[in-house]
């Protein structure tokens, strides 16, 4: 059991932890702050695992977007520090034994499966391995998903826009 | 999983929906680094994953605020009009 293990165990547990809380909190506010924590703590497995660039892009993306972009929304629709209505108890105890019975499955599926010894030839992924092989076209390359997702991101983007937009002056118009 | 079934709250049902993606993410990087490391093939559908949940939350939190303005507010056992 060595400090990298330990390590492993510390940051595992800090994820589970945070998650937990963050899907049983009662006040909204404080249930997104323990997704942050959950989120930093992905992070750092990431960096754990020698993956600079994705715990970078999980930092900026995921914390400094996303959980950003919530926080938002929670005070544009007002409810911010009030807590939140519990549900009902006959669907709290069937989604706990729903969420059981896939960790049991998953559990079972990893423990019963015979994990082979991969070939030692270990790529290095530091970043200009990955933005090669992001822009390539030959066999590999992931230049085709690239530019999709770069259309998919402006289609969302004018979408949300056109979701919620308000129709302001179509009202004023129509009361006189 | 089990917040997703359970939050009342559209928003918090929004997060619960990244932590899941998130727990995906974890498991592609890792089956990469472990299993198969001389490729890098679970890195960059990571990468996408990252890129189309932030799009979808987007898209989310856009659908969210049309909802509270229609029903002023945001609980999803009150946007029940399709039921029957």
């Amino acid at each position: 059991m060595d400090i990298s293990q330990i390590i492993f165990y510390c940051t595992a547990t800090f994820i589970l932890v945070t998650a937990f809380l963050a899907v049983t909190a009662a006040k909204i506010f404080r249930s997104t702050i323990w997704l942050l924590f959950s989120l930093f703590g992905i992070a750092s497995l990431y960096y754990w695992m020698d993956l600079q660039f994705i715990a970078a892009v999980q930092t900026v993306v995921y914390v400094g977007g996303i959980v950003v972009l919530i926080i938002f929304s929670i005070f544009l629709t007002h409810k911010a520090n009030d807590a939140m209505p519990k549900p009902p108890l006959i669907r709290q105890v069937l989604a706990a034994l729903a969420s059981l019975f896939g960790i049991a499955l998953v559990l079972h599926l990893v423990y019963h499966h015979v994990f082979i010894t991969p070939p030692t030839t270990i790529i290095n992924a530091n970043i200009d391995t990955i933005g090669f092989q992001l822009i390539s076209t030959e066999k590999g390359g992931y230049s085709l998903p690239f530019e999709l997702a770069s259309i998919l991101l402006l289609a969302s983007l004018i979408g949300c826009i056109v979701i919620a937009m308000r129709q302001g002056t179509a009202k004023v118009n129509s009361v006189d | 999983m089990y917040g997703m079934l359970t939050r009342r709250n559209v928003i918090t049902l929004l997060m619960s929906i990244e932590l899941i993606l998130n727990s995906v993410n974890i498991n592609f990087v890792a089956f990469n680094k472990y299993l198969y490391p001389e490729k890098l093939e679970g890195l960059f559908f990571t990468i996408f994953i990252i890129t189309i949940a932030a799009a979808e939350a987007a898209v989310a939190i856009a659908i969210i605020i049309n909802l509270y303005r229609s029903h002023q507010s945001i609980d999803v056992d009150d946007v029940n009009e399709l039921k029957w």
